[in-house]
């Protein structure tokens, strides 16, 4: 069950022909692809792409009316190797991950499958993972396309752009028996538009009838000496049939004049970034309508060489608006203008940043550095001189304003984990930690500073493996239950089984693919019936030889898991320890249980609703409970008091009640200013009656000293 | 890359875009800026404008600093194109979820004097870098502030966390509010509650914060954000109790009578910390205390070193141990303010468990003084100690056998006076304060420094015990430059280094520099 529902999502896929579509760019992806007969669909969560995978499940009953198969892929790899099911039939399949790791994880599969070729359209949605708001190395996917040859479409940012390249992708990758791949930008798929649906079209052909008459053609399979001949066909074959496609389908855009002095050439993706710099040069109208001649590539590979020389013609000038880098297109149009013998000023990465996002203000830096080389004549006089608008110097804040990273939610299960991992490092010093990738990653940053490299996903405990001879002390690895399913079991955990590893391996299992939005997984604990989950994590691992398991099913109990963590640390068992730290990811404990609790109080029934707090009198403003948390939760609080110079802890009203606080004051011998406070509500009878007695004798008792004292309390 | 200085952004554009109005939200994962991106674009649509939204959610939404990003155009535009991200220099209205994310747009160029509305809330949500210190590390609004107010063209500035917690919710409700209320966007009041109304989720407390903030922004009056409020001891108020001990307070407080005012204003607040930790007689104590800085004191010198005294007199006389502790938790005005905080009703049932963990050093310090320090001179002993009484206790101070244990402890404050960790206190704050003495009057600023020290030592069991060590350290390094003129230039720099970081490294480095220059060379 992920972390939201998207049931309202889900009706916009039923949508016919002539509705107005009204959603987000994702959504508007996973619309086109039911209109385009898609039979199969399949992929791996990931931001910016998640979404696409959680509506397709939530729309299950859409999918199998129509006949399509939906398959939550164990990983990229897995994916990918499902669009197979294109080579010999003529099924139209997509799956979706994110880039470039999805495509790191999925390269084998992808290079197979176009090596063999598609019958069917193949293609992979992939939400291109750079600049703000990325979560992972920032790296081009451009690279992929060009090794193994797959088209790359990079669709200008509007809705009716992106389901359009749907279908002529669809169509491309057919016409050229070519897998295609659809690359969509963080922005872009959350970008909200409108366009016009078409009907839902069943798969003229689906994977049940592919089953009912199987085929195969050993042409299609990547042995010698079909290999070779495959490659011949990539270059003879297929590159051509593409660029006539795209040639004749005019996939390629033009905007503005067609007789200008100069041009720009713009991947589909930045059209809207450049419209806006002209726009703001006064070079462009509201509705785009450019004094510039642009040429749009909405397919970034390959590029179509002779459309390219038609777009030079006549210019003195081209810039190319490409983002990341290397430039890969800037390079491959500088050799075929160079190849033509064209003589044409080539600009783009002296005037454009080579590496990161193309910001609004370095996009308009850029182009107006452009114009004001190639084509001057094109600005107002004074936009060719220097600015004399003077704009009062605003301060300098980069000292005053505090970083803030992402770090674990409120109520965390992986805080206490990494707590105890700190109190276990105070007493047996510092040890090599290797991470993975997932939520655990934060402890990695202050204020855990538990672990410093994450080598890829499942790949934690492998990346340990240097180490794994043991030493002096022994080296700890971190992997998730999301990276443990994905491909950990074999690589990190089978890994150390046969090597004989004589280190410690933590499996934060918190019951979801918990940092991609809280998809499923094999142990997940939820019961999904549209999946098989409570595969328990120990069985596996179990199964693969390892014999030393501890399970801890409450994560929070910090002096336990202390205990663990320092009993694999120092026994005497030289081979692999693996301890499994079970509880349930907050975020989707609270978004499942609230329902459930306001029903209870509701209804009547009994309920403790627990929150913690911090006595300020009792507080000493030392925060050495925060450096052992970091919950959003537990904050600071200035009193108004003048004999305190230091803040002191307060726990704000988003406390969830998790118990870290109590249990690392506990653990960690911190002070008594914690409590924890429980509202029940809908006592039982007995219980009410108990708690008025107690009440009264409490309060009698207090009445009793407060008389012998003087009471400085105010009101 | 191009030379920065050309193409200001003016001239003759097209006259559609000034309808274009380019509006950003910068605020905190977990804050509903994607719900209030949703009404904004709601109220939008419903006033005839094209828009269109985009966000980076990313892994920003568990609890990092996180962008959304709405462009709108008036009806009558045809197919505009849109940015898909805020550009530096040209945002209309930037939204700020908190006061850090104003100064973090502005350092990023969203708030322009040209064109921006800034509409910011001023209360904070800590970010960790500032929680983890051990001392202040709360980042001063002012400058953020200063510069909101040269950067936007427009400032709308109040807390309006405070206003949504109250009508229990988040804060993109307010946010709206502000919006609505500043008129930053051409779109009546009723469109924006139509939006919130057609969410359908939370409505009430939504449309109920709306309105105040609404109110709150059209008055045009900003708020500057204050420290938080939450006086745990009265402020000029006098106690209640037993006449006869009233009476003795009142001889108390008349001693202070020809104080200057600074002074007694800080005593006053001494004093009754003092007393409300151990009786009017140790407040007479405290007083002579004070009393012996401020005859080596003057107005010439504002008397620092008097006011300094009566704070971290009181401080150190008023110590954390067991005792007060107890004490402090089995208070009834405790129960009413955590009911209060907890926002239970009158009559409801409240569990409240303490978390107690006593270590080897807090049990010694409640023994009398001989056994105490029987104990304490021993390591094995104190861990022995701490084995059989040092577990960690969770007490259930609703009920009352867990009560009776807290308040039995605190029944024991009169025995105080004979414990261990009494005399252990008395030791060292007769040290401390003939440490001061000792410099006066060359060496004033140096005592003033020395008296501020105090502020080292806090907390319970480790922490006390680390905070006792800092403090020894910064006393042998002052040891060492007292002859100096700058030496309480040096004092403050070590205090300000000790409770930099909780490693120590901070105050290693500054007394490493303070040795290079006073050892003699080898």
């Amino acid at each position: 069950m992920a972390e939201r529902s998207f049931a309202k999502e889900v009706l916009k896929l039923r949508l016919g022909a002539g509705d107005t579509f009204d959603g987000e760019g994702i959504l508007a992806i996973t619309k086109a692809l039911l209109e385009n007969g898609v039979g199969y669909v399949g992929g791996y969560q990931g931001a910016p792409i998640s979404h696409l995978m959680d509506v397709l499940a939530d729309g299950r009953d859409i999918l199998n009316e129509l006949g399509v198969r939906f398959e939550a892929n164990a990983s990229e790899a897995a994916a990918a190797a499902m669009l197979a099911a294109s080579v010999h039939y003529p099924i139209r399949g997509a799956v979706t991950f994110k880039g470039p790791v999805g495509l790191n994880v999925a390269s084998d599969a992808l290079a197979n499958l176009s090596s063999a070729g598609v019958t069917g359209g193949a293609m992979v949605i992939l939400g291109e993972d750079y600049g703000e708001g990325s979560s992972i190395m920032q790296e081009r996917s451009h690279s992929f396309a060009m090794k193994s040859q797959l088209w790359l479409l990079d669709p200008r940012p509007n809705l009716p752009s992106i389901v359009k390249m749907v279908g002529q992708g669809f169509e491309l990758s057919e016409a050229s028996h070519t897998p295609v791949i659809l690359m969509v930008r963080i922005r872009s798929c959350h970008v909200t538009g409108s366009f016009t649906a078409r009907d839902n079209c069943p798969p003229p052909f689906s994977v049940k009838d592919a089953l009912a008459s199987p085929r195969s053609d050993y042409k299609r399979v990547v042995l010698p000496p079909e290999s070779y001949l495959q490659e011949q066909d990539k270059i003879e074959n297929r590159w051509p049939a593409a660029q006539d496609f795209i040639r004749r389908h005019a996939m390629n855009e033009h905007f503005g004049p067609s007789d200008g002095k100069i041009g720009i050439v713009v991947q589909g993706g930045m059209y809207n970034g450049v419209i806006r710099a002209l726009q703001r040069l006064g070079l462009a109208d509201i509705s785009g309508a450019t004094e510039v001649p642009l040429y749009v590539l909405n397919v970034t590979y390959p590029l179509v060489r002779d459309e390219l020389l038609d777009f030079a013609d006549g210019k003195s000038a081209l810039l190319v608006v490409e983002e990341g880098q290397p430039e890969f297109i800037e390079s491959d149009i500088a050799a075929q203008l160079f190849r033509a013998g064209r003589q044409v000023a080539l600009h783009g990465k002296d005037v454009l940043p080579m590496a990161g996002e193309l910001s609004g203000k370095l996009m308009l830096d850029g182009i107006g550095a452009f114009l004001k080389k190639a084509a001057p004549e094109l600005l107002p006089a004074q936009r060719r001189a220097p600015n004399d608008r003077v704009d009062p110097a605003i301060p300098d804040l980069t000292g005053a304003v505090p970083e803030r990273p992402p770090g674990f939610c409120t109520g965390c299960p992986e805080r206490p984990i990494f707590a105890a991992m700190k109190l276990v490092t105070q007493d047996l010093g510092r040890h090599q930690i290797a991470g993975d990738i997932g939520c655990h990653l934060f402890g990695s940053l202050p204020p855990f500073e538990m672990g410093g490299s994450t080598m890829g996903y499942g790949l934690g405990p492998a990346s340990n493996a240097a180490f794994d001879g043991g030493g002096e002390k022994r080296a700890i690895s971190i992997i998730g239950d999301g990276g443990f399913w994905h491909n950990g079991l074999s690589s990190s955990i089978g890994n150390a089984v046969y090597n004989k590893s004589d280190s410690v391996i933590v499996v934060v299992d918190n019951y979801y693919s918990a940092a991609t939005g809280g998809q499923d997984v094999l142990s997940s604990r939820a019961d999904n019936p549209a999946k098989s989950t409570g595969h328990p994590i120990a069985a596996a691992i179990r199964g693969v030889g390892v014999t030393w398991i501890r399970q801890i099913d409450h994560t929070y109990d910090v002096p336990k898991m202390k205990a663990v963590l320092h009993e694999a640390l120092t026994c005497a068992y030289d081979g692999p320890k693996v301890i499994i730290a079970s509880s349930e990811c907050m975020l989707n404990r609270q978004r499942r249980e609230k329902p459930l609790r306001n029903a209870a109080i509701r209804e009547g029934r009994r309920l403790e609703a627990p929150r913690f707090g911090v006595d300020a009198d009792i507080c000493t403003g030392d925060h050495a409970c925060i450096r052992l948390s970091g919950c959003p939760s537990l904050t600071l609080k200035a009193l108004d008091d003048p004999l305190r110079d230091d803040p002191v802890a307060h726990i704000d009203q988003s406390c969830v009640g998790c118990g870290n606080c109590g249990e690392v004051a506990d653990a960690a011998a911190l002070c008594p200013s914690f409590y924890r406070a429980d509202i029940v509500h809908n006592p039982g009878r007995l219980e009410a009656w108990f708690n008025r007695l107690s009440a009264r004798a409490i309060a009698a008792l207090q009445r009793r000293r407060e008389a012998r004292r003087l009471d400085f309390a105010k009101g | 890359m191009p030379d920065q200085t050309i193409l200001p952004d003016a001239g003759p554009v097209d006259p559609a875009m000034r309808g274009l109005i380019k509006l950003a939200v910068m605020a905190v994962g977990g804050q509903g800026g994607g719900v209030l991106t949703n009404w904004i674009t709601d109220c939008a649509k419903a006033e005839g404008y094209a828009v269109q939204a985009t966000s980076v959610a990313g892994v920003a939404q568990r609890t990092g600093a996180t962008v959304y990003y709405v462009e709108m155009a008036p009806a009558g535009v045809s197919a505009p194109v849109f940015s898909l991200m805020p550009a530096a220099g040209d945002v209309d209205i930037l939204l700020a979820a908190e006061l850090m994310e104003a100064g973090r747009a502005i350092i990023r160029g969203f708030v322009t004097p040209d064109r921006t509305t800034l509409i910011a809330s001023t209360h904070r949500a800590l970010a960790l870098t500032e929680k983890i210190v051990p001392g202040d590390g709360i980042a001063q609004p002012d400058e953020v502030v200063a510069a909101a107010e040269i950067a936007a063209q427009r400032l709308v500035l109040f807390d309006m966390e405070e206003i949504a917690q109250r009508s229990g919710t988040v804060i993109s409700a307010s946010l709206l509010g502000a919006l609505a209320g500043s008129g930053a966007l051409p779109f009546v009041q009723s469109s924006y509650e139509a939006a919130i109304r057609a969410s359908g989720r939370g409505v009430e407390p939504s449309l109920a914060a709306f309105g105040e903030a609404y109110a709150r922004a059209k008055t045009g009056q900003n708020q500057m954000p204050g420290r938080q409020d939450a006086p745990s001891l009265a402020q000029g108020d006098e106690p209640r109790g037993p006449d006869r001990l009233r009476r003795r307070w009142l001889a108390l407080v008349a001693r202070m009578a020809d104080w200057p005012e600074p002074l007694r204003q800080m005593a006053k607040r001494g004093l009754v910390a003092v007393v409300d930790f151990q009786g009017l007689d140790y407040g007479a104590d405290y007083l002579d205390r004070v009393q012996a800085m401020l005859d080596r004191d003057s107005a010439a010198q504002d008397y620092c070193l008097s006011i300094a005294a009566a704070k971290y007199i009181a401080r150190a006389m008023a110590y954390d141990d067991v005792i007060r502790t107890a004490e402090l938790k089995t208070r009834s005005g405790r129960f009413h303010r955590i009911r209060a905080e907890m926002a239970a009703e009158p009559d409801a049932k409240m569990m409240l468990r303490e978390f107690l963990k006593p270590g080897a050093a807090e049990i010694a310090g409640m023994m009398p003084r001989r056994l105490g320090g029987w104990f304490a001179a021993n390591p094995a002993r104190m861990q022995a100690l701490g084995r059989i009484f040092g577990k960690g206790r969770r007490i259930r101070t609703d009920r009352l056998g867990g009560f009776l244990q807290l308040y039995l402890i605190a029944g024991l404050k009169g025995w105080r006076r004979y414990s261990f960790r009494h005399a252990e206190e008395r030791a060292r704050l007769n040290d401390w304060l003939a440490e001061v003495q000792r410099r006066l009057p060359e060496k004033y600023d140096l005592g003033v420094e020395i008296l501020t020290n105090q502020r080292l030592i806090k907390g319970y069991s480790d922490t006390h015990t680390r905070g006792l060590d800092r403090y020894g350290k910064v006393m042998a390094a002052l040891r060492l430059v007292e002859a100096r003129n700058d030496a309480a230039d040096w004092a403050r720099r070590l205090r300000e280094a000790a409770l930099a970081d909780h490693t120590g490294t901070a105050l290693d480095g500054a007394v490493a520099t303070i040795r290079s220059f006073s050892d003699p060379p080898a």
